[in-house]
């Protein structure tokens, strides 16, 4: 059966013109590549996001209080732009991990608040790490070094961004928690919290 | 009908007093709202401007917490984590340049000191706050002692 339709897959075709089945397979490439990339986007915004409820819950209500939700001029930053690589390559490698978030949403892994919390410290470390290996890529497809004037930031700023940047420090490693509530710091930096789990 | 048209005569005597002592300027004591009326709408508050990065301010008395020379808005200080810290810790103010607490910040309640921050002394902002840039709400003409003002 198979066999068979692998065969005239094979054989040359003797009734269609050449011109014919260039056009057709012109177009066709462009419905499906176009579908393909337009699902793709379909999946690449924040109400596609938050339709599941680990993320409207959890994650997304923390953000709305951040600088990235709300500000001055109005200009804001949704899940994707920090989440979604924008380079095509990148973009299809993340969505192929996204695989994985499917996986657990099935298993319900972080379906309470409480699973969610208790999971924080390692689903935080595993886009600290991802955004330390890319040099900060999402950050930086709106903040720019070389567009950054450090003459218009306040003194701290400039002292930390001057001295960050020399020692090749990336966003990540200051800006924690800038967008979402912070894990239990205690196993990253004991000074900068408290054990809870011996407080209780 | 005389007696009802009386009473009705008291009452609306008795509420034109009660306006008068109502509107009357209660020795110069405003309250928050000012001088508006009941049904009129509040003054609206002016939005004030957290003041911007600038230098250590002095202590007006010895026993002041240092106030917060710098903005700290978005900074999350909960029992997780404590943004605060990132700077001012033992480990992390040589790198960051900022302020260390200071040793009382280990000392619980009981008076045992600590390898760490005492849970009493954690929540930064219970005694250390950042400014707004506003008028005074009445005159002071409160000095520091000289010892804190340098020569």
């Amino acid at each position: 059966m198979i066999k068979r339709y692998i065969s005239i897959l094979k054989k040359p075709s003797a009734r269609y013109s050449l011109g014919g089945i260039t056009i057709i397979g012109f177009f066709a490439g462009i419905i499906f590549w176009g579908g393909f990339n337009t699902a793709m986007e379909a999946t690449n915004t924040e109400t596609f996001c938050i339709s599941c409820h680990e993320m409207q819950e959890n994650v997304f209500r923390e953000y709305q209080d951040t600088i990235h939700y709300s500000n001055r001029s109005g200009v804001r930053a949704t899940c994707p732009d920090c989440h979604v690589p924008k380079e095509w390559v990148h973009k299809v490698v993340r969505k192929i991990k996204a695989t994985n978030e499917l996986y657990h949403k099935a298993l319900g892994s972080i379906n309470t608040p409480e699973k969610f919390e208790a999971k924080r410290l390692k689903l935080a470390r595993n886009v600290w790490r991802e955004m330390k290996a890319t040099d900060s890529r999402e950050c930086r497809n709106c903040h720019d070094y070389n567009s950054m004037d450090f003459s218009f930031q306040q003194r701290r700023a400039i002292a930390q961004h001057s001295k960050g940047f020399e020692e090749g420090k990336t966003c990540i490693d200051c800006h924690k928690g800038i967008a979402h509530s912070l894990p239990a710091m205690f196993e990253e930096d004991p000074s900068s919290a408290i054990d809870i789990s011996a407080v209780k | 009908m005389m007696k009802i048209l009386q009473r009705i005569m008291f009452f609306m005597l008795f509420a034109a007093f009660a306006q008068t002592i109502y509107s009357q300027d209660h020795g110069g004591v405003k309250s928050l709202r000012g001088n508006a009326d009941i049904q009129q709408g509040s003054i609206k508050p002016t939005q004030k401007r957290w003041q911007s990065d600038r230098e250590p301010i002095d202590r007006a008395f010895v026993h002041q917490p240092p106030i917060i020379p710098h903005k700290i808005v978005g900074y999350q200080v909960n029992k997780k984590a404590n943004k605060c810290l990132t700077c001012h810790s033992w480990t992390n103010y040589k790198e960051s340049g900022a302020t260390k607490l200071s040793m009382t910040h280990f000392t619980d309640r009981d008076g045992n000191d600590l390898s760490n921050v005492s849970a009493r002394r954690y929540f930064c902002t219970q005694c250390h706050v950042p400014q707004f840039d506003t008028k005074p709400l009445v005159e002071n003409t409160y000095q520091p002692i000289r010892a804190l003002k340098g020569r």
